[in-house]
């Protein structure tokens, strides 16, 4: 468990890194948390040369709350979203899912930009930001520009983030509407077996705007577009709910693992869906 | 003024904080401030590293080990190969269990994760480099991973070395995959009595393959001294004499010569006891290079490579009357030991204590056999916290009860209480052969019924299948009881040595002038608190206090000879040598006393702390006193000094029991279960101290609820690991660990000098039975007889999904 050799940065602002990425190309590699990448640099199943270490560039830190803008710095940790009270006020889900993620130690370094960037599709925070439609902001040697949360994952640990590119920001809108964030896994600690993030709103007991988001039930987050396209509009009832979860589950795409085989993850998803659908719809 | 108040005899009775205390423990002083010294804190001057190159695959022929780029890199000074050590005779070394293991992959790999080379450099860095540059060339062969397949006629053979060999270590071999059947009982009337029964269960019963995983993995730094000849290994060993022993017997190195010492040891559950290639290289490699080496293994190394536990598939039979009187019981066991048969039993039992698998019950006959088969996997078979295979041997009876209550449509609880031994059968001879000391099982069990309300948790238990059926609820509620009688304390030198050593244990004491002494022990503690009980136990013999008594263990230079701490042995063995020793001490005394107060020996008597003159109590002589007096007088026909050292052959085992309830509520929509309850009765004789006892307690059921609930090491069907890591394999954090309610009755053990019978390792055995039933309980009403373990979630998914319970 020991790592190859590879050489360490810290610089102390966002242009010397990416002019490290720039010259390094892809032998170089951001640290954030760390908590992904070490233990895969340990186990040598990645050899990184040049090791970038992002917590040195105080611009990227911290919660910005204009009105409903809400933007956070990718060197954010989790343990900071959990403890923002305006944060809490503005987007509650977030802390409902930050105190989901791994353990205290794993959140007291975790950062947001980590979890979202790496695009490890077990980490909880990509789903949630599709879930809020969040956007990224990147920047290389290119310049600075924005992608959406629901364009921004290819497959397991494939973004479209380029080489030399580092993501500095997320922002999104705070969200209205009841809430819920439901996470089934083994143990503390451990990746979602099935979770799945609702945002809803009911008016009139009609569904008028809805947001649904998956974690670790495909080689990406799956954000749930055809089941939002049913649930619009709709009068909210068991039925509904039932063709909503369907449909969700019919977007997953799980692999089997000692978690469990597809057809036991296919069907938790659809008992976390549901559970997530009904515990927003109470809270709207 | 008369103030200065003589101490009351309860008074200097507490003061020496001896049997029944809750004295806290004195090692944890060092461990809650990060002072513990581990192997890995030790560092000796030019102390290189070694590390292993291991098989990727778990079945292949070794046709070419390429080690010029490794031994080309800079900060690398040695490559290891089986060619290294077949010189020195040391490219295999015998196994615990009579068989022969690779140090170094010799021609062939037979499980993932093998020992390949082993590579040594100046620090962990430049080794793990040069594993990396170590180019192995394998050619794969066909794997056997399942032990009813090793068995088949066209079966790949894994050990070629031994392929033509129709006689084992323990009788006749009939495939060269097969390596030992053995058996208990009596066959024929056992078939008799199952053929002619009224009611028999049938049942297949698999105790899966699992791990020790303790927090410290293990580890070594072996010193060759060239200029003394002497050796000195410091490493993770739970039994450091027995390693000296069969260190000096494969390497030809006096044992005079060899220096083991185990230091502090950070848990070792059975994983701790065999011997590894990692100390046969680390001492090879520092011969070599003159130098101390380190080996020390990572989490993944110690899950993939060292010892496991269990991988038992246990076919039963159990008959009986309709009224439910048990008539006889059947046995036959696959037993999966993976690619060498590295178990840590006693010679004569290469199925370790599994013949006390008829339980707490009075079963007229019974029949056991076990077929040992090797396969692709990891070699092993200890006794994870539990004396030898008796874990499974308790589950195995646990599960047919509960197959048998069902096909008798009786509760269980009463199936038990009707079957249970009774006291007055004590000392009972079972059908299996063994002979239980002591018990109470009926007082044990109906205390446990009353404490946990068991007919008011039948009545809720109803209610909730109620709410289930009507569509109300999806939650079932599970209730699991287990008794168990565990056979603990090896043992008697007639019929229990490990390679030739009987495994009896030592205490010696010596007595220092003021009165404060030293014991030290042939058993070494790896979170136990040896040092603490061991000093009560002392306190209570010889009137000293526990805190004026040092204890020692685990340095081979300076203890006396003991075949270490595994199988509950501690407390039954050289816990009895430690209070034998304390006789010696005070007879001693008692001589010394009488002189200086001018009376006859026998005109003293014993005082908690003192001897004092019969009928005169004010006339006395301390402990303290009396140490003084023996280095300071001339005593006639006395010698100086107050010494004293016992070799403890124990007459028999101890047998601790005790009654479990796990109450569990289960979603059959997630395979999520909610713990609800978990009430542990224990009964390990005399306590001696109360509060390590529940430690104990609290430890080990937090182990079987891994174990029962999640914990396993899982192959595919080529061999290769999947739960390498501490994301799959599960250890319960406090989060899941639920809280425990702890009792006891205490029944003294008859042939223990002070009645104690251990308790380290009953909430392991009790507790995966009571785990397990509470899951098979609560899908009973729908007709479940048997779902393997770890009840995992998807497991527990898929016994509702299978009994319809999903639609």
């Amino acid at each position: 468990m020991i790592p190859s050799a590879f050489t360490f940065y810290k610089p102390d602002n966002i242009e010397k890194a990416i002019s490290l990425m720039s010259d390094f190309g892809d032998e170089a590699r951001v640290i954030a948390g760390g908590h992904s990448l070490i233990p895969v640099m340990k186990q040598r199943l990645t050899d990184i040369k040049h090791l970038i270490d992002l917590s040195g560039i105080n611009e990227i830190k911290g919660i910005e709350i204009t009105g409903n803008q809400i933007s956070i710095g990718a060197m954010t940790t989790q343990v900071e979203l959990i403890n923002n009270e305006e944060l809490f006020k503005k987007a509650p889900i977030i802390r409902e899912a930050s105190l989901q993620i791994a353990d205290p130690q794993v959140r007291n370094l975790g950062t947001i930009g980590g979890n979202v960037a790496n695009g490890d599709p077990a980490n909880d925070m990509p789903g949630l930001m599709q879930l809020l439609d969040a956007t990224y902001k990147l920047s290389g040697s290119n310049g600075v520009r924005d992608v959406k949360a629901r364009e921004f994952y290819e497959g397991a640990y494939f973004t479209v983030r380029e080489d030399d590119e580092i993501l500095i920001s997320i922002s999104f809108d705070a969200p209205s509407g009841g809430y819920a964030y439901e996470k089934q896994k083994r143990k503390i600690g451990d990746y979602a077996t099935a979770a799945a993030g609702v945002i809803l709103k009911v008016e009139n007991n009609m569904c008028s705007s809805a947001s649904i988001a998956l974690t670790n039930l495909s080689d990406t987050p799956v954000y749930c577009n055809k089941a939002v396209d049913i649930i619009l509009g709709k009068e909210i009832d068991n039925n509904i709910l039932t063709q909503v979860t369907e449909a969700c589950v019919d977007q997953s795409d799980p692999v089997a693992d000692q978690r469990g085989p597809v057809e036991f993850k296919k069907y938790v998803a659809g008992i976390v869906i549901k559970k997530a659908l009904t515990r927003a719809i109470e809270r709207t | 003024m008369d103030d200065v108040k003589t101490p009351s005899r309860e008074e200097r009775k507490s003061a020496l904080s001896g049997l029944g205390t809750s004295r806290k423990r004195v090692e944890d002083a060092r461990f809650t401030q990060g002072k513990g010294n581990y192997v890995d804190d030790i560092k000796l001057k030019g102390m290189l590293f070694g590390d292993f190159v291991r098989s990727p695959v778990a079945h292949a022929r070794v046709k070419n080990i390429e080690t010029s780029a490794a031994l080309a890199l800079p900060g690398v000074h040695a490559v290891l190969t089986a060619a290294d050590l077949e010189p020195l005779g040391l490219h295999w070394m015998p196994t615990l269990a009579g068989d022969k293991q690779m140090v170094l992959a010799d021609g062939k790999v037979l499980f993932q994760g093998q020992e390949v080379a082993f590579v040594v450099g100046d620090d962990r860095y430049a080794v793990a480099d040069g594993v990396s540059l170590v180019e192995v060339e394998y050619e794969e062969l066909p794997v056997v991973t399942d032990p009813f397949k090793a068995e088949l006629k066209d079966a790949p053979i894994l050990r070629e070395d031994i392929a033509d060999q129709k006689e084992g270590a323990h009788g006749a071999r009939r495939h060269p995959n097969h390596i030992f059947t053995w058996e208990a009982g009596e066959k024929e009337e056992t078939d008799k009595v199952l053929e002619e029964a009224e009611v028999v269960a049938d049942e297949m019963v698999y105790y899966h393959r699992t791990h020790p995983c303790p927090l410290e993995t293990c580890g070594c730094v072996a010193s060759m001294d060239k200029v003394n000849g002497k050796l000195t290994v410091w490493g993770t060993f739970q039994a450091p004499h027995a390693v000296r022993t069969v260190a000096s017997l494969i390497s030809s190195i006096p044992e005079h010569n060899i220096r083991i010492i185990s230091p502090d040891i950070g848990g070792g559950f059975g994983n701790k006891v065999g011997v590894y290639p990692g100390y046969v290289c680390s001492i090879v490699a520092s011969i070599v290079t003159g130098v101390p080496i380190k080996w020390v293994e990572d989490r993944m190394d110690n899950l993939m490579a060292t010892a496991f536990a269990r991988d038992y598939w246990m076919h039963g039979k159990i008959s009986a009357t309709k009224e439910g009187k048990i008539t006889g019981l059947w046995c036959h066991t696959t037993a999966d030991h993976g690619a060498f048969d590295a178990c840590a039993d006693p010679t004569k039992f290469p199925a370790g204590f599994m013949n006390i698998c008829t339980g707490s019950y009075d079963i007229p006959v019974a029949y056991l056999a076990v077929d040992g088969v090797y396969t692709n996997k990891a070699p092993g078979g200890v006794a994870y916290r539990c004396s030898f295979r008796v874990t499974e041997a308790s589950y195995f009876i646990e599960r047919m009860i509960e197959v048998l209550a069902q096909k008798l449509g009786m509760d269980s609880a009463e199936l038990r209480s009707k079957n249970f031994i009774k006291k007055e059968q004590f000392p009972y001879t079972s059908a299996l052969g063994w002979e239980y000391d002591s018990g109470d099982y009926h007082q044990a069990w109906e205390k446990a019924m009353k404490s946990v309300n068991y007919k008011q948790l039948r009545e809720d238990q109803a209610k909730q299948l109620q709410l289930f059926k009507d569509g109300k609820s999806r939650k079932l509620m599970g209730i699991g009881l287990s008794h168990f009688t565990e056979i603990v304390g090896a043992g008697p030198v007639k019929n229990c040595d490990i390679l030739g050593l009987g495994m009896f244990d030592a205490c010696e004491i010596r007595i220092h002038p003021t009165g404060s002494a030293i014991a030290r022990l042939g058993t070494i503690s790896q979170g136990q608190g040896h040092a603490t009980t061991f000093a009560q136990i002392l306190a209570s013999e010889i009137g000293i206090p526990a805190s004026d008594i040092t204890l020692e263990e685990g340095d081979t230079d300076t203890a006396p000879y003991g075949l270490g701490t595994y199988g509950s042995r501690s407390t039954p063995v050289a816990g009895a040598a430690t209070a034998m020793a304390g006789r010696k001490i005070r007879a001693k005394a008692q001589m010394i006393a009488a002189y200086l107060l001018e009376v006859h020996d026998d005109d003293l008597e014993w005082d908690v702390d003192r001897f004092s003159v019969k009928g005169a109590p004010e006339k006395f002589k301390t402990m303290k006193e009396i140490a003084f007096a023996s280095y300071n007088q001339a005593i006639p026909g006395v010698e100086p000094g107050l010494e004293a050292v016992s070799y403890y052959d124990p007459p028999n085992m101890t047998y601790p029991n005790g009654a479990y309830v796990v109450v569990m509520e289960i979603d059959v929509d997630t395979g999520v279960s909610d713990i609800k309850q978990v009430y542990a009765l224990d009964d390990c004789g005399t306590r001696i101290n109360p509060m390590i006892i529940e430690g104990q307690v609290h430890g080990g059921l937090t182990e079987a609820l891994a174990i029962s609930m999640g914990q396993e090491i899982a192959y595919d069907e080529q061999g290769n690991v999947m739960t390498g890591t501490l994301m799959d394999f599960f250890i319960p954090t406090a989060w899941e660990t639920p809280n425990y309610e702890t009792d006891y009755t205490e029944t003294p053990s008859p042939h223990h000098p002070i009645g104690a019978k251990g308790v380290g390792e009953s909430p392991n055995v009790g507790g995966v039975s009571a785990f397990s039933n509470a899951v098979h309980d609560a899908f009973k009403p729908f007709g479940l007889t048997q779902a393997h373990m770890p009840h995992d979630h998807w497991r527990v998914w898929k016994i509702a999904k299978d009994l319809g319970l999903h639609s």
